[in-house]
């Protein structure tokens, strides 16, 4: 065998390399050999390959989501911004807490149950490299038609996944979504989110900083799964003997992966680390040069150290590896020898594989033998940035101009009341439970509130009730019709759903899935949708802290349509003051908040009865939505809310059903003055909220609407067994359960 | 004086923090036990907890159960100290031999969770001598692995004697035979059980009831009394 050593690529200009295999454009191969003044070496190209591809390097968005840092609002609360493994939101108390979602999209598509788990992995270790104690984990996830039959095939290894894993880890699921529609049939969307919760003084960040410290790696053995590409680096590079194809997905092991949340948290209570950094996409080579790259010196690493699953990978394949449960630590010479004694009692490898140096490069040996000298900033930071053309896709106009508010209505109460039953059937509006019920929301002791509500929620303090609410949402259907206006509606929903349940809306983190950013269609999709959601966070108040960028879902030329997947966390002083969507208590008085107008355009209803997807999403204002929420906040501060529910797909009904099954309570309506039942009903108009309010609280709720301005309608009143409204029709709670809970188990099961 | 409860943490055990929790909310001392550690730190009695200790590996419980830390459980389990065992803590418990039968994968081959309701068959136990015999309560139940088989001569046996502790109502989550949630050995001093009573102890978190609170002030009140006596 010859190793590629630096020396060797000195004396070997001419010597040809695989960069196009590797995924490497013409220019970008010789940028690097630019950068280094020579040609790479195999493990470098293997390095750059991997760093400055779409995943790591964000070379196609980042032109864009710079908007997040330019357009960011004025915030105190943001301790950690963009740019480290997860953002860090001050929640008071002393207390930060982190959070970000990821998407773990193509690897589940291949490998449901290990892609889905590693997804969960991978974004459990960034929230614990921040230094914090994960407390909840959740998943937003988008499948093609329920009942495809590939969708029966990807669905219920996705959920095994996350639960297999999660469940493992001992981390509460305690939201997320399901949605289903064709144009993910192939392109499953599997993006997982994970929440942290540290003391200020705890939080850690990625960086090697101090000649001399040591650079630990621990956790798991480097094997051969998450090569993928490289592997033709391999055969390049060696002869016959070596390893051929290896596995591109990774296989997760959770059990190790809760000894190193264990391990690693008990490293931080003793402050025994300087820079921490988890090992996910690009592995070693990302982690090194990340550390490298944010310090101020260099860094030296013995190659040959890494303890190995398979003793016959070569370099680069040990430096592209992507075995799930490793970490990679700084740690200052002093507190070496404690840290692998925490590491040894947790069952956990632990082997010094380098150490920071004075020097300004990355230097990696084999065997004594130098296999890469680079600067790792030129790795890590300072990939590729593609200005891509975008444009308006021609189409644009005639989807916007077939206008769903123009489809035929139900023509009499019989029919609404089928078309009704058919809504809460749908696979979209349909419990979930028989999906989240495999996932554990009670491990910890502090969950107060897991789906189906509004938001997940959790206490983060016994004694004081200090707590946090997230939420994801995100409609795919109205960001195809309008992808500015898309990624707006994606934040004010979550937004409004953190506000329902009573917390207050701090921060997001946001997952943007997309299909080819090659397609100029595409593109503009997501120039529009960034640009939407920079301009909303500005005017809500609530930063970007992180997030990740999913592009290339699509096959052929399908892309599935626009999904950014907005995460908010919000804050909530004393969690017994919570508002759960139940609506308990007979007697009580539902209120309409917020404007109804005949808004259908992406609506459920028109995918529902029609199959049609047309017109324009319904109209944002963001004004409006920070008012709802902080009536929803003060209402349940104050005790004079007991329920609320956040209106988005399927309208009043959908929430009014959701509501009444969760308390086992029915409820009577009247059609306001001025609306029509249908549009009452199923017009998902946003900046809207259903609230149940005690008769004794309802002159002061009121008052309190009328003094800010927020229209607020009696609709109805919490009464026997069923939904009815009056004049119309009435469906017992026995017939909407039967309706709402049988399909996914039906489809799946 | 209260007593000292001791709640042991195996590699990738999940809910001891929880369990410590809930015999702090009863008013006893949480003591952490080690899994390496043969000693029990002069425990009034053990929970071993829920998870998925050595992440299941071989079998749920096999790993475990060889243990040091089980090593003296075992000796002193024999000797009258009370212990409970929940979900993986009950797979530990029957790996032992300390209760008998197993636990099998879920019948319909799912990890479920949910809000499950238990019928309290026996009140002569020293985790359940706070609940009524025949009383109905709901605590939380996630598992894959929570399947109770026996040979029919055992389980006659173990309803002859009294030792069928909860029988889950309404649904049978997993395929448990005779709907066994839970059972205890001879003496009543070791008792296990698939359901999570750690999980309801607070109206605030979990499923809002505190129906599992029981099991640790039955031990408390059990522990005080001997002690007084």
């Amino acid at each position: 065998m010859t190793l590629d050593t630096v020396k060797h690529a000195a004396e070997t200009p001419e010597s040809a390399q695989p960069w196009k295999e590797l995924g490497l454009k013409q220019d970008e191969y010789e940028r690097i050999r630019e950068i280094l003044d020579r040609r790479p070496t195999g493990a470098e190209l293997a390095m750059y390959s991997v760093m400055w591809s779409e995943h790591c390097s964000y070379k196609s968005s980042k032109v864009h989501l710079k908007q997040f840092g330019e357009k960011a609002p004025e915030n105190d609360a943001l301790l950690v911004g963009i740019g480290e493994n997860a953002g860090v939101v001050d929640v008071g108390q002393g207390y930060a807490v982190t959070f970000k979602v990821e998407s773990h999209n193509h690897p589940s598509y291949i490998e449901p149950y290990q892609g889905a788990a590693t997804g969960v992995g991978g974004i459990v270790r960034d929230i614990l490299a921040m230094g914090a104690r994960p407390v909840a984990v959740m998943d937003p996830l988008r499948f093609g038609a329920a009942d495809h039959p590939d969708t029966k095939r990807v669905l219920p290894g996705v959920v095994a996944g996350i639960g297999g894993y999660g469940n493992c880890l001992g981390l509460p699921n305690i939201g997320g979504e399901v949605v289903f529609d064709p144009c993910y049939q192939g392109n499953p969307l599997v993006n997982a989110l994970c929440v942290g919760v540290m003391k200020h003084e705890d939080i850690h960040l990625a960086k090697a900083s101090g000649a001399g410290n040591k650079v630990i790696l621990y956790g798991a053995r480097t094997g051969g799964d998450g090569i993928g590409g490289v592997s033709v680096l391999a055969s390049e590079t060696f002869d016959s003997t070596g390893p051929s194809r290896r596995p591109a997905v990774q296989v997760g092991d959770p059990f190790q992966e809760k000894l190193l949340i264990e391990c690693t948290l008990e490293i931080f209570r003793e402050d025994l680390v300087a820079g921490i950094q988890d090992l996910g996409g690009a592995g070693l080579s990302c982690a090194t040069s990340e550390l490298a790259s944010a310090g101020s010196g260099g860094m030296r690493v013995e190659l040959d150290t890494v303890p190995l699953r398979d003793a016959t990978l070569s370099p680069e394949e040990i430096l592209m590896s992507e075995s799930q449960e490793r970490m990679c630590a700084v740690v200052e010479p002093g507190n070496v020898d404690r840290f692998l004694e925490i590491c040894e009692k947790w069952d956990v490898i632990a082997t010094v594989i380098g150490e920071v140096t004075e020097g300004e490069r990355l230097e990696i040996f084999w065997h004594g033998e130098q296999i890469v000298d680079v600067p790792p900033r030129s790795v890590a930071h300072e990939g590729p940035t593609y200005h891509r053309p975008y444009a308006r896709p021609e189409w644009q106009d005639a989807l916007q101009a077939d206008d769903a508010n123009k489809l035929a209505r139900p023509a009499n109460a019989d029919e609404l009341r089928e078309q009704i039953l058919k809504l809460v059937a749908s696979p979209n509006q349909a419990s979930k439970a028989w999906i989240t019920d495999q996932y554990d929301r009670f491990v910890q002791g502090n969950t107060v509130l897991a789906q189906p509500e509004d938001s997940g929620m959790v206490r983060i303090d016994e004694e004081t009730n200090l707590g946090v609410a997230v939420s994801t949402d995100g409609n795919g259907r109205y960001a195809k019709l309008d992808p500015y206006t898309g990624a707006q509606l994606a934040l004010a929903e979550s937004y409004r759903n953190v506000a329902a349940s009573g917390a207050k809306p701090l921060a997001i983190s946001d997952c943007l899935n997309f299909g080819s950013p090659e397609d100029p269609g595409v593109m503009w999709q997501f120039a529009e949708a960034t640009r939407g959601l920079a301009d909303a966070c500005q005017i809500l108040g609530t930063p970007v802290t992180g997030g990740n960028v999913s592009l290339y879902n699509q096959t052929g030329d399908t892309a599935i349509h626009p999904t950014p997947v907005v995460a908010v966390l919000g804050v909530i002083d004393d969690v017994t003051r919570r508002t759960p969507i139940a609506f308990a208590e007979e007697g009580q008085l539902l209120y309409l908040l917020g404007e109804t107008r005949e808004e259908f355009g992406g609506s459920a209803w028109s995918q529902v009865v029609h199959d049609h997807l047309g017109g324009l999403p319904p109209q944002v204002d963001l004004e409006r939505e920070r008012l709802l929420a902080e009536i929803l906040i003060s209402g349940s501060r104050d005790g004079m809310i007991d329920a609320a529910h956040d209106l988005s797909d399927g309208g009043v009904v959908q929430a009014v059903v959701e509501s009444c099954l969760r308390g086992g309570r029915g409820a009577r309506l009247v059609v306001p003055d001025g609306l029509d039942a249908f549009t009452f009903l199923l017009s998902e108009s946003a900046g809207r909220a259903i609230v149940a309010v005690p008769r004794s609280e309802e002159l002061r709720f009121t008052d309190m609407c009328g003094a800010r301005g927020l229209p607020a309608t009696r609709i109805g009143v919490i009464d026997g067994d069923a939904v009815e409204v009056q004049g119309e029709f009435s469906i017992p709670l026995s017939e909407l359960r039967t309706a709402h809970e049988e399909t996914v188990p039906g489809l799946l099961a | 004086m209260t007593a000292r409860i001791g709640v042991v943490t195996f590699p990738g055990t999940l809910d001891d923090r929880d369990t410590q929790r809930a015999v702090r909310v009863a008013g006893a001392e949480a003591v952490p036990l080690w899994h390496r550690d043969k000693d029990l730190k002069q425990v009034d009695a053990v929970v071993l907890p829920g998870g998925f200790s050595y992440g299941d590996y071989l079998r749920a419980g096999a790993i475990s159960r060889f243990s040091p830390v089980m090593e003296t459980i075992i000796e002193q389990a024999k000797g009258g100290m009370p212990v409970l065992g929940i979900c993986n803590g009950f797979q530990v418990l029957t790996e032992t031999h300390l209760l008998p039968g197993a636990m099998l994968r879920n019948n319909h081959l799912h990890f479920v969770c949910r809000d499950q309701k238990l019928r309290v068959e026996t009140d002569k136990t020293a985790w359940t001598s706070d609940y009524s015999a025949g009383q109905e309560i709901s605590v939380p139940l996630k598992n894959i692995d929570g399947r109770y088989v026996a040979d029919e001569r055992t389980l006659d046996m173990l309803e002859a004697e009294g030792r069928v502790a909860f029988r889950y109502l309404d649904v049978n989550p997993n395929g448990s035979l005779r709907d066994i949630a839970g059972i205890s050995n001879e003496a009543g001093n070791v008792v296990g059980l698939m359901p999570h009573p750690e999980h309801a102890v607070e109206p605030l978190v979990g499923t809002g009831r505190t129906d599992g609170l029981g099991f640790f002030t039955s031990i408390l009140k059990n522990l005080l009394k001997g002690a007084n006596a």
